[in-house]
């Protein structure tokens, strides 16, 4: 046996009795991330692949939303900033040790090639903002600019997608004093999973039969390999070092197992897995808004639980003995 | 890299905490913030058990997780040693450093929001002074120095002691080390 307790206090918010530094705004941040990096992926591909008829609300409506996703994303971001005020560091030097600061550069890319690659698509997706925008003549210049660049626009929207889908992962996967972020699992798994989110948008948002019943199908695949990502991930962790184990053990009958199964697998992954099934055989049809909403959430819940998780499990296993209570009865 | 390491005989440990609160008083810490803490470690099985008495700080690790991780740079050696420091007008309060601490040594300064930590008292170290926990303590169980150095106080514990280090397996390779 071995129990290690304080003797003195040890209570720095939010780091004891156990870390909690990150709340739900990094989730978001990771979520809106991740959706970005989807919407960019699938654009990108319509312009690439010549297949921009046959899909019109991916061609022209969806690329809108990735900066608007990346923005409320960095948005949250900032919010869960503690020292807000010099949020500008991060662009006052490159730190390569830090997957951070190369996030912070790719999202300085992905910005103005998420504009871009919207910006082409207005004056069809959204003609009253097309309308607005070319009432400047530097709104007309920008939309010209990135019509007649369209291809090598998506080749960046391409590229940047997956670094960013990528991204949100190793954020959290390198920080090796966190058992259960420390497995190579975490990037593929929010990359597809920023990629279902996407086709869930597109799932919401298309009035065309054939573009729903194809992103339905999409869906499917990403939502079946997130499904073994999500458990190869828990092998990992499963067959990996103490802490490791100790971390996986939280999903399975610790303190997590009931939000990760009831709140997350079941209504965020396997329930919208066997609505779209069902939608793609011709049944629900009147439900089919469900599954999208379903698989968003599942995204969300899959970054909260992620972070939450990364959080309480540790190297350390200090018994916190400080209790404020106490000290009222010396009073 | 001068490497400068602390070295603390857990035989001689009592757990007073003067350590806790020299570190509090020197550095002006606000109330609840701790830069160190004494650990009380019990093993074994009633009634063959055995305590130590550990006080626990930043490790000021050789392999600094905490800087490598900063996208900012405000986490950083201090001069060409492996003393871990932050400036706080580099810092934007992003966190990634204490999640990359396996000690959680780190905390967030309030009312500021910037991230603070044990420096082991650069200030008193630049003239030639111990840090104030080490100055502080009533059994002589700390001590303090350049741990490269052989001729150093803590070089020669070192070799005249068994000892560790806390979580030695994540690779940090902390300075920090218990006499046994």
């Amino acid at each position: 046996m071995l129990e290690e307790l304080l003797v003195t206090v040890r209570s720095n918010p939010k780091i004891d009795p156990s870390l909690g530094v990150w709340s739900w705004e990094i989730p978001v941040y990771l979520f809106m991330g991740g959706m970005t990096a989807g919407i960019m992926l699938f654009a990108s591909l319509m312009v690439l692949l010549a297949r921009e008829e046959e899909f019109p609300f991916v061609a022209r409506k969806l690329p809108l939303w990735a900066p608007i996703a990346l923005s409320v994303g960095m948005l949250f971001l900032f919010l869960d900033l503690s020292h807000k005020l010099y949020v500008w560091r991060f662009y006052t030097s490159f730190q390569p040790s830090s997957p951070m600061s190369w996030g912070s550069w790719i999202l300085i890319l992905v910005y103005p090639v998420s504009i871009l690659l919207a910006a082409c698509t207005l004056r069809q997706g959204y003609p009253w903002l097309g309308r607005l925008v070319d009432r400047f003549a530097i709104g007309t210049a920008i939309l010209d600019f990135s019509c007649r660049h369209r291809a090598v626009v998506a080749q960046w929207g391409l590229v940047l997608a997956v670094f960013l889908g990528f991204y949100t992962g190793i954020l959290l996967s390198a920080f090796s004093a966190r058992p259960f972020w420390n497995t190579g699992f975490l990037a593929p798994l929010f990359l597809v999973s920023g990629m279902s989110a996407a086709a869930a948008l597109v799932l919401l948002g298309t009035r065309n039969e054939h573009e729903r019943h194809t992103f339905t199908r999409i869906d499917i695949v990403l939502i079946t390999v997130k499904l073994a990502l999500i458990a190869l991930l828990l092998v990992n962790l499963a067959t990996g070092s103490g802490v490791q184990i100790e971390a996986s053990q939280m999903v399975f009958g610790g303190e997590f197992a009931i939000p990760f199964w009831v709140f997350f697998i079941i209504p965020g992954v396997m329930l919208p897995l066997i609505l779209e099934y069902w939608e793609l055989k011709g049944r629900r049809r009147a439900w089919m808004f469900i599954s999208p909403v379903l698989a968003l959430y599942g995204g969300y819940m899959l970054r909260h639980l992620t972070v939450d998780l990364g959080q309480t499990s540790s190297y350390l296993n200090y018994v916190n003995a400080f209790d404020p209570a106490l000290l009222d009865l010396l009073r | 890299m001068i490497r400068y390491g602390m070295v603390i005989d857990t035989q001689l440990c009592i757990g007073c905490g003067d350590c806790v609160v020299a570190c509090k008083t020197e550095n002006k810490l606000p109330a609840g913030l701790n830069r160190d803490w004494v650990v009380e470690a019990t093993r074994g099985r009633y009634p063959d058990l055995t305590t130590e008495f550990r006080s626990e700080r930043c490790n000021h690790c050789s392999h600094a997780t905490c800087v490598h991780t900063c996208p900012t740079g405000a986490s950083h050696l201090w001069k060409d040693t492996n003393i871990v420091l932050v400036d706080a007008a580099k810092c934007t309060g992003c966190k990634a450093c204490i999640a990359a601490c396996p000690y959680d040594a780190r905390l967030i300064m309030t009312p500021d929001g910037y991230i603070d930590k044990c420096t082991f008292c650069h200030h008193r170290v630049e003239k030639g002074e111990d840090p104030a926990c080490v100055s502080s303590c009533p059994t002589h169980c700390m001590h303090f120095g350049i741990l490269d150095e052989p001729s150093s106080a803590v070089s020669r514990l070192l070799a005249s002691r068994q000892q560790k280090v806390l979580l030695d397996e994540t690779g940090n390779q902390p300075n920090v080390y218990y006499l046994i």
